[in-house]
């Protein structure tokens, strides 16, 4: 029982009727970094949003940790998928960054020192430490992102999923947060299109078009492969 | 984008500022409460009141200008409403005039009124820009969590807080990108664009709405929302609540005796 996540035909179209996942199957096992690209509209957040049940599928096509989620374990899947979202103003919306950080503990039943503890332990992690009493709209974009990890990480996930965690940040900011990841001992899938963050933070890549997976394996095989990366709009054609 | 804070000079540091807010909350309410319930023309009581908010002023070390430039932004809208009520009040005519078809007279006791009426809006939102201008916004929302104020009605306001200047940059880069591409022409067309602009606003809004509820949810939130304690009354605020109140009630009575 070593897999982190395991989806087995995973098939989704939304209510106007645009199938965003079809028959989508996978395995991360535990501690690995995978990365799922694919070009815009291709399906990766709606993927990303079924692995702690926010989406769901009837037929218990997603297992987490062994388990396929149902109503009853809900909140342990949430507890165990740490899942952060590409708008750090959509992820943080409390007042301040101590609601913020201590909303997920909270939710947990942490007792009032737990919570205290587990806010203290992930803003030191993220490199925000004695932020606590800032308001979250007077961050700066890098910070809210950091702080963004911050809301996550203190439930202390197993898994942690990043919806474009690199987007709009500015190089140092970007590398700074890669660094940050790459100490955490935890698995990690990330969806993106920045082959840079890929080969710097992932072992394994699954490229998705269309709802569908059309490669998946060892970050250098599929990064190299520049006809599949052209053919699915991860590189120019002009490079063909 | 850069926006001033709502709560401006609420970081500071001063024994007002120290203060719990529900100890704020309580005696401004309490505060406007008396200005309210004060018998027309009480001339003492007002002076009274006056006073404490002057050294509520002072021990918070709060710019004297600032409070007085934002009280001036919200008086019109008192002006607004209440303008009409010396026109309709019975009693002594103190003028008449012709407007047009009809013919309009104000009273002496209209005018009274209406001058109550300002005085009192006037303590009140003193009071109450103290308040904000001494006491965090988050902190304030604690205050009233723990007041027992509906867990609905504080998120609600929390989430006002924090989304509003979110908001305030999505009109701006709207207004931006339609000025980048030559607005104007007709009238009729400008009052389009801006009428399609609020809608736009308004169903971004909305799924925003949706983006912060998916990411409540992925941290457990399942509708019950529960919140740490981390209040805590001091001695100082049972000595100011104290005496707050039995000044606020003094400057209430004193016309009485």
């Amino acid at each position: 029982m070593d897999d982190a996540i395991r989806i087995e035909k995973l098939s989704f179209t939304y209510p106007d009727g645009h199938q965003a996942l079809a028959e989508v199957s996978l395995v991360i096992g535990r501690g690995e970094s995978v990365g799922i690209v694919g070009p815009n509209g291709a399906g990766k957040s709606t993927l990303l949003l079924h692995l702690n049940g926010i989406l769901r599928s009837d037929d218990g096509a997603v297992k987490v940790l062994g388990r396929p989620i149902d109503d009853k374990n809900l909140r342990w899947v949430r507890s165990k998928v740490g899942l952060v979202f590409q708008d750090p103003d959509d992820q943080l919306f409390s007042p301040t960054v101590f609601d913020d950080v201590a909303f997920g503990p909270i939710n947990m039943g942490y007792t009032a020192s737990e919570v205290k503890e587990a806010v203290a332990r992930a803003l030191e992690w993220v490199g925000m430490k004695g932020c606590e009493e800032r308001s979250c709209h007077h961050l700066s974009f890098g910070e809210k992102k950091r702080v963004s990890l911050a809301t996550v990480l203190a439930m202390d996930p197993e898994i942690l999923v990043l919806d474009e965690p690199t987007s709009n940040l500015d190089p140092a900011g970007k590398w700074s947060l890669l660094s940050l990841l790459k100490k955490l001992p935890v698995t990690k899938i990330v969806a993106t299109h920045d082959l840079e963050m890929m080969r710097a933070l992932c072992q394994r890549i699954i490229v998705l078009d269309q709802g569908r997976v059309v490669a998946d394996g060892a970050a250098e095989t599929v990064l190299a492969d520049t006809d599949l990366l052209i053919a699915h709009g991860l590189l120019p054609a002009e490079l063909a | 984008m850069k926006h001033s804070f709502l709560d401006q000079y609420s970081d500071r540091n001063s024994l007002i500022h120290r203060l719990d807010p529900r100890t704020k909350l309580v005696t401004t309410f309490l505060f406007i409460t008396a200005v309210a319930l004060t018998p027309l023309d009480g001339w003492t009581s007002y002076a009274l009141y006056s006073v404490i908010l002057a050294i509520w002023l002072v021990l918070s070390r709060v710019p004297v200008s600032h409070v007085l430039r934002r009280s001036l932004v919200i008086l019109p809208f008192v002006v607004l409403i209440a303008i009409f009520i010396p026109f309709f009040r019975e009693g002594d005519i103190a003028g008449s005039y012709n407007v047009w078809l009809w013919q309009v007279s104000v009273t002496h006791s209209g005018l009274a009124v209406l001058r109550n009426i300002l005085i009192r809006a006037w303590l009140s939102i003193l009071s109450l820009i103290l308040l904000t201008s001494t006491t965090r916004l988050s902190d304030l929302l604690k205050g009233l969590e723990q007041l027992h104020m509906p867990r609905v009605m504080v998120m609600v306001l929390s989430f006002m807080y924090r989304y509003i200047f979110v908001l305030v940059d999505e009109v701006m880069r709207m207004k931006q990108a339609r000025d980048s591409r030559n607005f104007g022409g007709r009238r009729w067309w400008q009052i389009r664009t801006v009428g399609n602009m609020i809608g736009t606003l308004f169903i971004r809004a909305y799924e925003r709405g949706e983006r912060v509820y998916a990411a409540m949810v992925a941290r457990g939130f399942d509708g019950r929302s529960r919140t740490l304690k981390r209040l805590e009354f001091k001695p100082v605020d049972a000595y100011f609540g104290l005496s707050l109140t039995l000044l606020v009630i003094w400057g209430n009575i004193i016309n009485l005796i």
